[in-house]
């Protein structure tokens, strides 16, 4: 679905006109249908490689594939972006209209679509985020959850294959991220669509199916959410955060006990003390 | 101390969109504490806050700091303001001026202060939030996310308030940026004894990390004020109100819940460890 | 201080007038406001004032809203009124002013005066009528397909009606910010009300640079936005609402241009 190829991204330094990468060499592939969250603090070029798959920036190096398609190419522009949707992090800023309804519409209006297909659409992609009840409503009215909803209606409606989310949750209360995570997570096990997850919050790329962990513009872990919890110091030294079960966890080893990596919920480290609970009490 | 009798603010009273905010809340905060006010959006947070420095009147009820009203009509509102600083949620959108140093004085230069006592005070204020002194002569607008509301945070310092009140310190920062703010607030309070810290927070993790009490807002009501210890104790209730509390002092209430016997007033990750490690070795030496 | 604006909101309903063509409203609406500045009889004035009320039942808004719009124009309203009042000349004088005798009230004065008033409160309650039963997307491609036609004379009329849908989208947003930076700017100890002109103008500043800087950071992540739902100008576009004619709009063209007529013979005759 995305084949990033050898990716760098810089730019000239105003001051000592040096060149300065944002993504330096950079491969990722991601399979059709998967669920990846890319992770990684501020400043380590994560939105930047967000930016490079649905072409609105372009790469000073290296080459960006969307399902086959090379960004670089004038021509395919509309087809990426209409293939590899985007949502961006501030829900204020990208509505465009006044009315819930005719946002979704905007993105089809701009491919040409004919009128009956937009209003199937606009009704379907209101329907899939839960918003239908909203269709005539104001976005200004709307919670900050509930606008972000909107804004993956807005894409959806292009009915892309894949959907990128740059920091979706990061301007949202706790309730707001319950349901756009919720929705996303929806979008990839009952719709199969792939979806590429940007984010800092830890508890929400443990939802992917796989973690890619960015620092200073290259990929310094890629693997399954658990696999990649288990390097915790590694995690911490980068300044992000794991779950605190599994620091949790990480201290009781740390202190020499006996304890598995790979847990990132509160279910699974509860069965863990209670079983050596149990098991210790029963030998 | 801050004393707040009988707090009710009706929004837009007399429209068609009348909403009560604030419902009859009584409570005090004492001189030098460290509270952390937590509610769903909506709750009645951000209303109360700024009811605290008297950018909001009542519509009944009474705020006393100090023992002075702020909320009697002839209540003097550079002092309040003065007295009671707030900082906005994404303070960085409030700066403006061409210099870090004229931001963090804007504050102070509107008290009539000398200018030499400005000095005194955007130093010392820079210094509480640990921004290089080499910052000051730059424009706001070339500093990164978390300088630029570590700058709007010392904007609000430099009028050396005796209440310190944020709204989401930490909204929007990475975790790095975020325990920056958390740490500066931390030592901000253990350097400045007298001083009261209130910020509002959606993380429970957070206010499990710094906070000392907590004040729970539901539906424009006050649901709850204890300590920390005392109000995570009540985990159910918390998330009736659609709150959380945080992920290890939810595993700890399973765990009590499944009849491990375990203290419940655990909310640092450390702590459980220390805990957990000792009830472990027990029960292998059993 | 936006929110007794009404000029951009929409009230949702069912009206013969909220089902009409926006286009057909539009110029309705524009053929309104030329009759209301041809006549200047009593008379006419009376029948018109009939012919407005009758509007405002049709279109069944609660008076209330078209009430509020008037509300921000009374300064406007006062100050018309007042200059009329004191500077037009005329023959029959019905007070002078016993301090300053250039100060006086005539008839005609008088007569200007009120009907000035009635041409603005019209003026407001008929643009009102138009914008509070047409929604803003309606009102703004009703403006583009109106416009469409001096495309030749290089109008840009998609892109002069998407500049108007995203300043009516940013209004509550562009308000609530307002408020937020003036409050955080009090708490640290700004005063925006007290001073003379120019104290009050230095003042705004501390308001107005976040304010625009916030402007241009949305901007600019909108135009990211749409670009990347493919937004590519007016061209190829289509349009999921459609706007449709109906008889309903040829009676109300026929209504509109029975009463313009009666009106004017009215003003003749009279």
């Amino acid at each position: 679905m995305i084949d990033i190829e050898k990716l760098s991204f810089s730019y000239d330094d105003e001051e000592t006109h040096e060149k300065k990468f944002v993504i330096k060499e950079l491969d990722l592939y991601i399979d059709k249908g998967s669920f990846v969250a890319v992770l990684g603090h501020n400043g380590s070029g994560k939105s930047t490689l967000a930016k490079h798959l649905n072409g609105i920036l372009l790469p000073s190096g290296g080459k960006v594939y969307i399902a086959g398609m090379d960004t670089a190419d004038e021509k395919n522009t509309f087809s990426i972006r209409s293939t590899a949707g985007m949502v961006f992090q501030n829900p204020d800023n990208q509505i465009v209209a006044a009315v819930v309804e005719d946002e979704v519409a905007f993105a089809p209006e701009n491919l040409g679509v004919p009128p009956e297909e937009i209003r199937r659409r606009v009704d379907e992609c209101l329907e899939i985020v839960n918003m239908s009840e909203f269709a005539k409503s104001s976005p200004s009215r709307l919670s900050g959850g509930q606008k972000q909803r909107v804004a993956i209606a807005g894409v959806l409606a292009m009915e892309p294959e894949c959907i990128i989310l740059d920091e979706p949750t990061a301007m949202l209360d706790p309730k707001g991220r319950r349901e756009v995570m919720r929705t996303i997570k929806s979008l990839n096990k009952s719709r199969g669509m792939t979806v590429v997850l940007i984010t800092h919050y830890m508890d929400e790329a443990a939802m992917a199916d796989r973690i890619v962990v960015m620092e200073k513009g290259s990929v310094i872990i890629d693997d399954v959410p658990k696999k990649v919890f288990s390097e915790v110091e590694k995690i911490k030294e980068i300044g992000l955060d794991v779950p605190q079960v599994t620091e949790l966890l990480f201290r009781l080893r740390s202190m020499g006990i006996d304890m598995p990596e790979d847990i990132i919920s509160v279910e699974e480290c509860e069965k863990v003390i209670l079983d050596r609970l149990k098991g210790l009490k029963n030998d | 101390m801050i004393k707040v009798s009988d707090l009710t603010y009706v929004y837009q009273q007399g429209m068609p969109y009348e909403k009560t905010a604030l419902d009859s809340l009584s409570f005090e905060i004492p001189d030098g504490d460290f509270t952390a006010i937590i509610g769903h959006t909506g709750s009645g947070k951000s209303t109360l806050i700024q009811h605290l420095n008297a950018l909001v009147r009542p519509t009944s009820g009474k705020i006393e700091i100090d023992g002075v009203d702020i909320t009697a009509p002839n209540a003097d509102l550079r002092t309040v303001r003065k007295n009671v600083g707030l900082v906005f949620q994404y303070p960085e959108h409030q700066l403006f001026e061409e210099t870090v140093y004229k931001d963090i004085a804007f504050g102070p230069t509107n008290m009539g202060l000398s200018e030499s006592e400005i000095r005194n005070r955007v130093y010392e204020a820079a210094g509480f939030v640990g921004l290089p002194l080499e910052l000051l002569e730059k424009s706001p607008f070339e500093l990164s996310g978390g300088q630029k509301r570590r700058v709007a945070i010392a904007g609000v310092l430099s009028m050396q308030p005796k209440v310190l009140i944020l709204d989401e310190p930490t909204a929007g920062l990475d975790p790095k940026g975020r325990d920056e703010i958390l740490d500066q607030l931390v030592r901000l309070h253990a350097e400045n004894e007298k001083m009261t810290i209130i910020f509002v927070s959606h993380s429970m993790e957070d206010v499990a990390r710094i906070a000392k009490d907590i004040l729970v807002m539901n539906k424009g009501r006050l649901a709850m004020q204890g300590s920390v210890a005392e109000v995570f104790a009540h985990s159910s209730e918390l998330r009736e109100m659609g709150l959380n509390v945080p992920q290890i002092t939810e595993l700890t209430h399973r765990l009590i819940a499944d009849g491990v016997d375990i203290r419940p007033d655990v909310y640092t990750v450390k702590f459980a460890a220390e805990l957990y490690a000792e009830l472990l070795k027990e029960a292998e030496n059993v | 201080m936006f929110k007794d604006i009404t000029i951009g909101q929409y009230v949702e309903g069912n009206s013969f007038i909220h089902k009409m063509d926006a286009r057909v409203k539009i110029l309705l609406s524009l053929f309104y406001i030329i009759i209301l500045f041809l006549i200047s009889s009593p008379v006419a004035y009376a029948v018109f004032t009939a012919f407005t009320l009758f509007l405002v039942y049709l279109s069944k808004v609660p008076p209330k809203f078209i009430l509020r719009g008037l509300k921000p124009m009374m300064y406007i309203l006062v100050f018309t009124a007042v200059l009329n009042l004191f500077m037009t000349q005329g023959s029959t004088v019905l007070w002078v002013c016993p301090f300053w005798s250039t100060l006086k009230i005539t008839k005609e004065g008088l007569t200007t005066a009120v009907l000035m008033i009635l041409r603005l409160v019209y003026l407001v309650i008929g643009t009102s009528v138009l914008t509070l039963t047409t929604s803003p997307l309606m009102l703004t491609d009703g403006i583009e397909k109106i416009l469409k036609p001096f495309e030749i004379i290089k109008v840009p009329s998609h892109e002069i009606a998407m500049m108007m849908t995203i300043a009516i989208r940013f209004i509550p947003t562009l308000s609530e910010e307002t408020e937020k930076i003036m409050k955080a700017q009090m708490a640290r100890g700004a005063d925006f009300e007290s001073g003379n002109v120019l104290k009050r103008a230095k003042a705004m500043i501390p308001l107005l640079v976040p304010l625009f800087i916030s402007a241009f950071r949305r901007a600019d992540d909108l135009a990211v936005a749409m670009d990347s739902r493919c937004y590519h100008g007016g061209k190829n576009r289509t349009r999921m609402k459609q706007m449709k004619m109906t008889v309903r709009d040829l009676w109300a063209t026929l209504f509109m241009v029975g009463f313009a007529a009666a009106v004017i013979f009215i003003q003749k005759l009279m």
